[in-house]
């Protein structure tokens, strides 16, 4: 059985938009528009989408926040609105814009605090509170009010506080937003870590793709609250033809009516001296053979496809 | 067991947040104790400049007001915190508040440490021995009982208005001070004898809203004496009753408005 579990899922928010000085018009946007989604245990899964495709809406849903307008929604067995405090405590959340820490407290004291919240046993909290330390490097800063901690160092926090009661299914809603590009290593080898036991169950929302190609096999893309695609990274280039690129210095120039079979000169640069294929079969090998029988190849790069282009193409399909 | 502990994590999560800001504290503690001791004062200054009030002494005014504060001071001190709803409601923090395994309803309102409004209900309580004492209540077991169980029911009794009336930001995030008509405003009405008001208004809240039941009705029967509007002796002990069935109706609309919660975008 799936640990989650949406069947027609649907999200509508009645909005009154201001006509004029008094008048106003209801009108009914949907924000999640029947999604039917089913996730391994284990598995991570990336869930992205432009701003406003339904992400945060989805996963508020699935942590029982919001009600659904309509469809069956379940996560570990659970409904999650019914069951919403049962199924708080085998979820962990992240919500990079809401802090589940105490402002005014050390960082340490609201892991003491969420221990009771939790109910978790001394022993195991102890213990899951060390791995995180040794992980996420919190030593440094345990002792700092959270109100004093940079952005960095607050979100190893809330990774923490959602990870210390054992969660086997954890919601990240973007977790890399505004970090610096050490703080986003540090929490994405930590996420890395720790889907690779297989027993936390991962859904992130993120806008930086770079969280996607380093953690999840499995993408969801949504747009305006449907599912566009699911299914890991190379099915989304293979789908949206998007290609490997070689780029070749060659010592003479090259035509510009140039031909090989299975590869398209795509730009010349450098007086000639510098040609750019796009791939269509996956084969560089033979490009590179018929090149190098014309001019002598001096250097060359295959350039891999841009998983951000692919993506702005699919948000503006 | 557990879920009792948790709460009280949080309790003391509050207070030491709290104490971390002891001049506001104590900034905060000065402001309530004499924002009570107004009240108090406002009727006092009425009954000065008139004797008597719709034909109550000052005395008998006196313990309708403090049962009235009683009442009131001891829902502010403990549900009271939940009219930052619309605040939560409006930034989203209400997500955080939802993703924890514990009732919303107890954590909004241990989500501020209400210390200060302790002292209103001392200043309270002190007034409503006063009253007691300058009207020479004869103590009958009956009477002893209401004396303790009306405080607490028109504690009950405000704490759903606070409920409910907080509860409107579900639907409308804008409901600003609206609330404040219905707890505030209803505290206000219930400090005066009923009689003071007249027609639909003394109908709809009074009786229609229950207000009449809180302090009125309850000094009517302590005092025993008739009710000049002509409801029997027993109304009095009706308070209980009118609190259950408005925390009834509040649990109801609490329950509906957190479906209807929104959140915000993010």
């Amino acid at each position: 059985m799936s640990v989650i579990a949406m069947r027609g899922l649907r999200k509508d928010f009645t909005v009154r938009v201001g006509r004029g000085r008094l008048r106003r018009e209801k009108r009914t946007v949907t924000a999640v528009d029947g999604i039917d989604l089913g996730i391994e245990r284990g598995e991570m899964v990336g869930y992205i989408g432009p701003n406003g495709a339904g992400k945060s809406t989805t996963l508020k849903m699935l942590t029982g926040v919001l009600t659904p307008s309509a469809g069956e929604v379940s996560v570990c067995g659970l409904s999650p609105v019914p069951q919403r405090t049962r199924l708080a405590l085998t979820i962990g959340v992240v919500f990079g814009q809401r802090s589940q820490l105490w402002w005014d407290l050390p960082l340490r004291d609201s892991f003491a605090l969420l221990r009771h919240v939790y109910r978790v046993p001394a022993g195991a909290h102890a213990a899951r509170l060390r791995r995180c330390r040794a992980l996420l490097e919190l030593d440094e800063f345990l002792d700092t009010p959270v109100r004093q901690l940079s952005l960095g160092q607050r979100m190893r926090g809330e990774l923490t506080a959602a990870l210390l009661h054992g969660p086997s299914v954890l919601f990240l809603d973007e977790p890399t937003i505004g970090l610096d590009v050490v703080s986003k290593q540090a929490v994405r080898s930590f996420l890395a870590e720790l889907g690779g036991s297989g027993d936390v169950t991962m859904v992130l929302t993120t806008h930086d793709l770079a969280d996607i190609e380093r953690l999840c096999r499995r993408l969801v893309v949504i747009d305006h609250g449907r599912v566009v695609h699911d299914g890991t990274i190379e099915a989304l280039h293979a789908r949206y033809g998007s290609r490997r690129r070689l780029v070749v210095d060659l010592d003479a120039p090259l035509a510009p009516d140039f031909a090989v079979p299975g590869a398209e000169l795509v730009a010349l640069d450098a007086g000639g001296h510098r040609a750019s294929f796009d791939l269509l079969s996956s084969v560089a090998g033979a490009v590179v053979a018929e090149l190098t029988s014309l001019a002598a190849v001096r250097d060359l790069a295959l350039v891999e496809p841009d998983i951000e282009d692919v993506v702005a193409r699919l948000y503006r399909s | 067991m557990g879920e009792l502990r948790a709460y009280a994590a949080l309790f003391s999560g509050q207070f030491r947040s709290v104490a971390s800001y002891r001049a506001s504290f104590v900034a905060d503690l000065v402001t309530n104790l004499f924002g009570t001791v107004l009240d108090v004062l406002a009727v006092l200054v009425l009954f000065r400049a008139t004797r008597s009030v719709a034909g109550f002494t000052l005395a008998q005014g006196l313990l309708v007001v403090s049962l009235s504060s009683c009442g009131f001071a001891l829902a502010d001190l403990t549900v009271g915190n939940i009219d930052r709803l619309k605040t939560y409601v409006r930034t989203g923090t209400m997500d955080a508040v939802l993703v924890r395994p514990l009732a919303a309803l107890p954590q909004l309102v241990l989500m501020d440490l209400p210390v200060r409004k302790a002292l209103r209900a001392v200043v309270a309580v002190s007034v409503l021995v006063v009253a007691l004492r300058l009207n020479h209540v004869e103590w009958t077991p009956g009477r002893a009982l209401l004396v303790v169980s009306a405080p607490l029911a028109g504690a009950v009794f405000f704490g759903a208005i606070f409920v409910i009336s907080a509860s409107l930001a579900f639907w409308w995030v804008e409901s600003g001070e609206i609330g404040h008509a219905f707890t505030y405003g209803g505290r206000d009405f219930t400090a005066y004898p009923t009689p003071v008001y007249s027609g639909w208004f003394r109908g709809l809240f009074a009786y229609a809203m229950g207000f009449g039941f809180v302090a009125y009705q309850p000094a009517l029967a302590l005092l025993g004496r008739a009710d000049p509007l002509g409801l029997p002796a027993w109304a009095g002990f009706l308070s209980p009753l009118v609190a259950l069935v408005a925390a009834g109706i509040a649990a109801v609309v609490w329950r509906t408005g957190i479906r209807h919660y929104r959140s915000t975008g993010s």
